[in-house]
């Protein structure tokens, strides 16, 4: 990668403080929710002092804690699936470009990062009504379907992710396997995943996230009895503001920032690690 | 990066010998790729399928194409009423131009905001470019629905802007920007900006510096050398990161829902409304059928750029 020399930069400071300002538009409204959570008043505009009661009927509020359980199992459920998925399509489209399916699958997998949520869910609704007359099956909607519609576009993020550590890790090291005879499905287990794995992490992160936080295809594909912590958010929030979301954003925030830190620490060092070794 | 530093030709053979060699690759192409069709190709046939049936106070609230008459005849009807519907009532041409209208200034915010952040981390110095970049994502990981909520209690009537700006006494009465197209806009924008910055910055930091410095050196000003240098081999992602935002603004709900008023009228909301609403699939299927027909161009825009913008590869 060419770097533009730095030392140029303060013949520019207006640039520094576009970006600064860039910062402060981007963390400011976060910033906003954390602060507020912690409000004694109900009213989120007048501040009443420093009080952590609404972290407390957070924990009382049964309808929202079960709804909580079910997108983590959801979530965990369809990112592991999407991180299977994801990582055979990006093989293909790494290592077996030419392949019959290789063209097809790289506008299959661009169209899910872009397509607006609300088309993804109304016609994965219409695709399983029609499973459902003809072959009997999901014969309801709710846990199962959420998943499997969550899968088709995590999937998608986790090839992008996969796909470009793939494309830039060092193929030597495959070569060096294969001509030693090792067989394919070794080199990939032995060679391949151990280098990519920080990019699986990444991606069922990634696909974790999304799905925890995905209101509306869940809202089309559910069933009665399945309601996700996105949709109890969003009929709270419709109501206006509550404090209760705001200690909810707070707990999310935290277990992000906690997740990325660490996420990035173990990427950081097996970059590290790597690039000492060569 | 060290990878990059193999030869071409030799990426090539080992494609070659993956490809000899894996018995199992008809296994690693096909199980994605049928999982796409089913769940992500197939649904489209349905949307159009459904788009051309009759609604019908049923459960599920259409009727088939295939019927049977009472004298044991079957016939086959489709009906095109649902889009002769879009074209004839108001409603839909106001609500396809209100979400291009949305998109386009939105996508234009997220350009004048994102342009200059990318271009600040693409030149700061080389161990703070990750970090910045970080922070740019990190939001992103954050709920959507979330983020969105944020700014209902900032721009409130009596939100947290307004307090602030009669505290400073900016203002005399609270602004009303709740429910009005701004808020529309600042949410979409603060929603999507990461989009346009991440492809913005995988170009901008490729961009060869000895290219700027021999401007310099001809005596070219700095306003010139992005002119001509910066902004043209800059282009392909600026085109990636803008459909990156308008295509989903265009079908966006949660946004207009919650930030806009009742008057904003986009297609994601009117659908969602004959959906949930009306229960009117039929025309709920047509307007995405429509949709679908208006983000092909983009789409294909996206595409053709993102090749080259090598989208999110410096971000993962």
């Amino acid at each position: 990668m060419s770097a533009i020399k730095p030392h140029k930069r303060r013949r520019f400071p207006w640039l520094w403080t576009a970006l600064a300002f860039g910062y402060v538009f981007l963390y400011a409204p976060i910033l906003s929710l954390i602060v507020y959570s912690f409000n004694e008043s109900r009213l989120v505009t007048v501040w009443a002092g420093f009080s952590t009661r609404w972290y407390g009927e957070l924990m009382q509020n049964e309808q929202l804690l079960s709804a909580a359980w079910l997108s983590i199992k959801v979530a965990a459920v369809a990112a592991t699936i999407a991180v299977v998925l994801g990582t055979l399509a990006a093989m293909t489209l790494v290592r077996f470009r030419r392949q019959w399916g290789a063209r097809s699958m790289g506008i299959m997998v661009a169209a899910p990062l872009v397509m607006p949520e609300i088309i993804l869910g109304l016609s994965l609704l219409l695709l399983f009504m029609s499973m459902a007359d003809l072959i009997g099956w999901p014969a309801s909607r709710g846990q199962s379907t959420i998943i499997m519609a969550h899968v088709t576009f995590c999937m998608a993020y986790v090839t992008v992710v996969v796909q470009s550590r793939l494309a830039y890790m060092d193929a030597s090291l495959e070569e060096a396997a294969m001509d030693l005879g090792a067989r394919p499905l070794k080199v990939f287990f032995t060679i391949t995943l151990p280098v990519i794995a920080p990019s699986l992490v990444a991606g069922w992160l990634l696909a974790f996230t999304l799905s925890m936080d995905d209101l509306v295809v869940a809202s089309f594909v559910s069933g009665p009895g399945a309601t996700t912590l996105p949709m109890v958010v969003y009929s709270s929030v419709r109501l206006g503001v509550s404090p209760q979301i705001n200690a909810l954003a707070t707990i999310i925030i935290a277990v992000v920032v906690v997740a990325v830190s660490i996420a990035g620490y173990l990427m950081y060092r097996q970059d590290k690690l790597r690039t000492n070794r060569q | 990066m060290t990878g990059a530093s193999a030869s071409a030709g030799a990426l090539t053979a080992l494609r070659a010998r993956w490809r000899r060699l894996a018995p199992g690759r008809w296994l690693v192409t096909g199980l994605p790729w049928l999982w796409l069709v089913v769940f992500f190709c197939l649904p489209f046939l349905f949307i159009l399928k459904i788009s051309l049936s009759e609604p019908a106070l049923a459960q599920p609230p259409y009727l088939g194409w295939i019927r049977e008459t009472a004298d044991g005849l079957v016939s086959i009807v489709v009906n095109f009423g649902n889009y002769g519907l879009l074209w004839d009532d108001s409603l839909y041409a106001s609500a396809l131009l209100g979400s291009l209208k949305v998109a386009s200034i939105s996508t234009g915010l997220c350009l004048l905001i994102g342009y200059p952040m990318a271009y600040a981390i693409a030149r700061a110095p080389s161990h703070l470019r990750m970090p910045l970049l970080m922070l740019v994502i990190l939001p992103f990981w954050t709920s959507f629905l979330i983020r969105v909520y944020a700014w209902m209690g900032i721009l409130n009537t009596n939100g947290i802007l307004n307090n602030l700006l009669l505290w400073l006494g900016v203002i005399e009465q609270p602004l009303a920007i709740m429910h009005t197209p701004l808020a529309v806009y600042i949410g979409v924008t603060y929603a999507y900006l990461p989009f346009m910055v991440l492809p913005l910055y995988a170009t901008l930091s490729r961009l060869d510096p000895v290219l700027l410095e021999a401007a310099a050196d001809l005596g070219a000003r700095p306003l010139r050398q992005f002119l001509t240098i910066t902004w043209p081999q800059s282009v392909p992602g600026v085109i990636a990161g803008a459909m990156l935002v308008f295509i989903p603004v265009m079908g966006e709900f949660v946004i207009p829902d919650l930030l806009g008023g009742p008057d904003s009228l986009m297609l994601g909301k009117l659908m969602w409304t004959e959906f949930f609403n009306n229960r009117d699939w039929p025309v709920a299927s047509a307007l995405a059928a429509v949709l679908l027909v208006v983000l092909i161009v983009p789409f294909l825009l996206l595409r053709h750029y993102e090749t080259r913008a090598a989208l999110m590869e410096d971000a993962s």
